[in-house]
């Protein structure tokens, strides 16, 4: 059944007139062209199709859209400000922690979620909280590295 | 370090007409100066004329220096993640007295870009490279040339610094290479052997970059196939069959018919539903449908018999002296069987395409890593000419060899034919397991001989199903025979109940288990370390040069150790690689856990370090999914691991400390770096377990189950 579900993406206002039960993922790279969060496994295996809610890593391929009404989303594309790349990202740029690059969305984003929670990880804590993030290239020591150094920027989780 | 600039890379833009003779070539490029050229020998130029109809014959890759001053190389390789795009304009922009970023790459567009057979192989560098970097010294020459009759100074008078011709002995003298292309239309073809920088004069070459698209990588802005976007365009999803060799007995598509916004294509076998979203794909499920289902007669647990009893003609890969002269000298022999399952390619994007057909014209974007080949194979679908098929490939989401087939891509164009619109297909993850080409189950039978003194006498390989790429063993073994059974690759008569191919290293992997594992065997019964017994056994300077690199770096000593330390040398396109690991064994589980692995590498000479290090990282993260965890179950032709919940992956937690050494030898050719250093990873891991454990291990993958039972038969 069709319903209209309001939220904020990427700081911006968005509504939405559709089943409340379609995955958010569909939602965000069909409805709203943010082609940036990535199908992997539809099963919220992969991680590939991680996006933020209210500051939290979701799994969008299950998260149903009604149950972002009223929330903050924010995808790959909403990370930047002002054309200037979140520390995560130019970490990920200077560490090469990608290659084919399909991955690295859920990762930036399921690390954003860490260094909320956890502003100083350490390395330990980072291979925990990423453990479920496929990347089948294997960039994972490079993205552990920039991830560690990220935390060093940020000082404290704030960007 | 140097940092890219990082660009934008556009694949869209539509600037040629893909019927084209090389004049025509020219008129539709506009002005500049072009540089023609060719990959490989005639062999290549003639499988070109063959699958290359509609384009010059004389070259297969051209660049261009543009009015703007830009060169822009033009070429059917694709970039999956394997660092071509970082690469290939390195080489340009020594050879042009450039920088690396104001080299653009048109990559992997049937339209704009000479025939090419695909990107696999480790091949791109290799022999994509020399060849590019020809027609870069050309190109300057052209510019010199041209830079001499402008600017009135003699050719030997004039030097270039980042595209800027000037006069050495007056610096206020210069011309830009943008000033010189600007009205011109010239053509050149490069050179056989013209002449390219020394390595002494590099000053991008052998340096590491960082990947240049990372920036668009990481901002989420990288297109891939499913990213695509036309108006109008349409969702599919395709009836699947249960198992291969399944045949659609009866299907009902009424009940999808009447729904809102739904279409249904249903062409013979093919039937598949089309919807406006890619997620409501609830009229699938309204198709009533039944197949017939072949027993299934073979399963993951009986695979190995079933190939043994399929096997035909031996090809001979290797031979020298006589095997029963090496019987005769062999004080001891070793027997043994090695077996490998079937392994997944799962690149994390699964396949995927849109299509649009127009008249008799079709667009396609795919996640491809041969474009070429697909175009004819989706013309071939359509009835269309080749030429009238435009494949554009984007990033590629890793392939790893799975995208060389691109089943996806034709189906997206059937659809798109039938329905009049722009078709996308992206599978699922079951789709993508259920259509992967498995690297194939395969058997390797070895015996083998060495004196008491630890000389290695005899050599007897069969390898079964596998294929024959890393089987010719490299050890100074006087009496040897190496033969291969069956191809990997499919094509004729195979035992495998479904698709196989080529998967990262193809063959190599499985040939290299079980020759390291022999190796290590032998050096155990001759009670010598298993480096020194190597090295007592090969006379491969490069082979010989690399494992004492590796040893260096891991600060060897000798083993036996019970430390759990384990050896393997390999080769694979023209590079060899060494490594050892250290691993962990839960005896009471048998969880391995790998520590440390040190990877060198003789691959001549390293165009940028920096991608060739992340390509040996990834190489050994890869290779131990196949070696501990990966094995594809099924029962006849049916797959039963159809998504990552069972298939597992090598993840964050299983990773070891990877260090890696590149050898210095910029004076050699550049040799391949995908793919080597994945090959010895099941073999460094298993010598690891023996040597930790007593327990040799003779199956792939080295599953917690088989590393305890290997144990408990110790007792």
């Amino acid at each position: 059944m069709a319903e209209t579900i309001a939220f904020t993406l990427n700081g911006k206002p968005a509504t939405i007139t559709t089943d409340g039960q379609r995955p958010l993922l569909w939602v965000l790279r069909t409805d709203f062209g943010l082609t940036g969060t990535k199908f992997g496994c539809g099963q919220a295996i992969c991680g590939a199709c991680t996006v933020l809610v209210d500051n939290k890593a979701v799994r969008s391929c299950t998260h149903p859209v009604r149950n972002v009404a009223g929330k903050q989303v924010r995808t790959i594309e909403g990370l930047s400000s002002n054309g200037d790349l979140h520390p995560l990202q130019k970490a990920f740029v200077e560490h090469d922690a990608l290659q084919c690059g399909f991955c690295t969305s859920g990762m930036i984003l399921t690390a954003y979620s860490l260094l909320q929670d956890n502003p100083q990880p350490t390395r330990e804590e980072i291979v925990a909280a990423m453990d479920h993030n496929l990347c089948r290239c294997g960039a994972h020591t490079r993205i552990i590295d920039a991830i560690q150094d990220a935390a060093a920027r940020m000082k404290g989780g704030k960007a | 370090m140097n940092d890219n600039p990082h660009m934008e890379i556009d694949f869209h833009d539509i600037i040629t007409d893909p019927n084209l003779s090389r004049r025509e070539f020219l008129k539709a490029l506009g002005g500049g100066i072009f540089i023609f050229f060719c990959i490989g020998d005639s062999s290549v130029l003639e499988a070109q004329r063959r699958g290359g109809r509609g384009y010059p014959e004389d070259f297969n890759a051209y660049l261009r220096v543009g009015p703007d001053g830009r060169v822009t190389c033009f070429t059917g390789k694709i970039e999956q993640g394997q660092g071509a795009i970082t690469s290939l304009p390195q080489m340009l922009a020594d050879e042009m007295d450039i920088s690396p970023d104001m080299v653009n790459m048109v990559m992997g567009d049937t339209a704009q870009c000479p025939w090419d057979m695909g990107t696999f192989g480790s091949m791109t560098i290799r022999f994509f490279g020399p060849p590019l970097r020809a027609a870069g010294a050309e190109a300057r020459e052209v510019l010199i040339e041209l830079a001499a009759e402008q600017l009135q100074v003699p050719q030997d008078r004039l030097a270039v610094e980042n595209g800027v011709v000037f006069d050495k002995q007056n610096k206020d003298k210069k011309v830009t290479y943008a000033d010189l292309a600007k009205g011109k239309v010239i053509e050149r073809h490069a050179k056989e052997k013209p002449p390219v920088k020394s390595p002494s004069a590099f000053k991008v070459i052998n340096k590491p970059f960082l990947h240049r698209d990372a920036q668009e990588k990481v901002t989420g802005k990288a297109k891939y196939a499913g990213d695509m976007r036309l108006p109008d365009m349409l969702y599919a999803k395709v009836l699947r069959p249960p198992a291969h060799g399944a045949r659609l007995k009866r299907v009902d598509t009424s009940a999808a018919e009447k729904m809102d916004g739904v279409s249904v294509v249903h062409d013979g076998d093919f039937v598949a539903v089309l919807h406006k979203s890619p997620d409501q794909a609830a009229a699938l499920a309204k198709i009533d449908s039944e197949f017939d289902v072949p027993a299934a007669t073979v399963d993951d647990q009986t695979i190995f018999e079933h190939l043994l009893k399929n096997v035909g003609r031996e090809n001979t890969v290797a031979q020298g002296g006589q095997l029963e002269e090496g019987e005769r000298l062999s004080e001891i022999v070793v027997e043994q069987t090695y077996l490998d399952g079937y392994k997944a390619h799962a690149p994390i994007e699964t396949h995927a395409a849109l299509a649009q057909v127009e008249g008799n014209k079709a667009t396609v974007w795919a996640s491809t890593q041969t474009p070429f080949p697909l175009r004819d194979q989706i013309a071939n679908a359509l009835g269309l000419k080749p030429d009238d098929v435009r494949v554009i490939t984007p990033f590629v989401g890793g392939g790893f060899g799975g995208k060389s087939p691109g089943q996806q891509a034709v189906e997206a164009a059937r659809l798109a034919k039938a329905t009049g619109k722009p078709v996308q297909v992206m599978w699922s993850r079951e789709e993508e397991f259920f259509y992967d080409t498995f690297r194939p189950a395969a058997v390797v039978k070895i015996k083998s001989g060495i004196t008491k003194a630890g000389k290695a006498t005899l050599w007897d390989y069969h390898v079964y199903f596998a294929g024959d790429r890393g089987a010719a063993q490299f050890y100074d073994i006087p009496n040897h025979r190496t033969s291969s059974v069956g191809s990997a690759f499919g094509g004729g008569p195979s035992p495998h109940p479904f698709a196989t191919g080529a998967w990262r290293a193809p063959a190599n992997n499985t040939n290299s288990f079980a020759r390291e594992s022999q190796i290590d065997i032998m050096a155990a019964k001759a009670k010598m370390d298993p480096i020194e017994f190597r090295l007592k056994n090969l006379r491969d300077e490069r082979a010989i040069r690399t494992l004492k690199a590796a040893a260096e770096k891991f600060g060897w000593k000798p083993a036996p150790s019970g430390r759990g330390l384990g050896v393997a040398v390999g080769t694979d396109s023209d590079t060899y690689v060494a490594q050892i690991a250290e691993v962990e064994v839960d005896k009471r589980t048998g969880k391995v856990r790998v520590k440390r692995v040190v990877c060198a590498q003789d691959m001549g000479l390293a165009i940028n370090p920096e991608g060739a290090a992340i390509q040996i990282e990834g190489c050994v993260t890869m290779g131990l999914g196949y070696t501990l965890t990966e094995d594809i179950r099924f029962k006849g032709g049916m797959i039963l691991d159809r998504n990552f919940d069972t298939y597992e992956l090598p993840r964050f937690s299983s990773l070891p400390k990877i260090e890696t050494v590149i050898l210095d030898l910029p004076n050699e050719p550049a040799h391949g770096g995908g793919e080597p250093a994945i090959s010895v990873v099941g073999a460094v891991v298993a010598n690891a377990i023996h040597d930790a454990t007593g327990a040799r291990m003779l199956q792939l993958p080295m599953t917690p189950e088989r590393v305890r039972k290997a144990i408990a038969a110790l007792a």
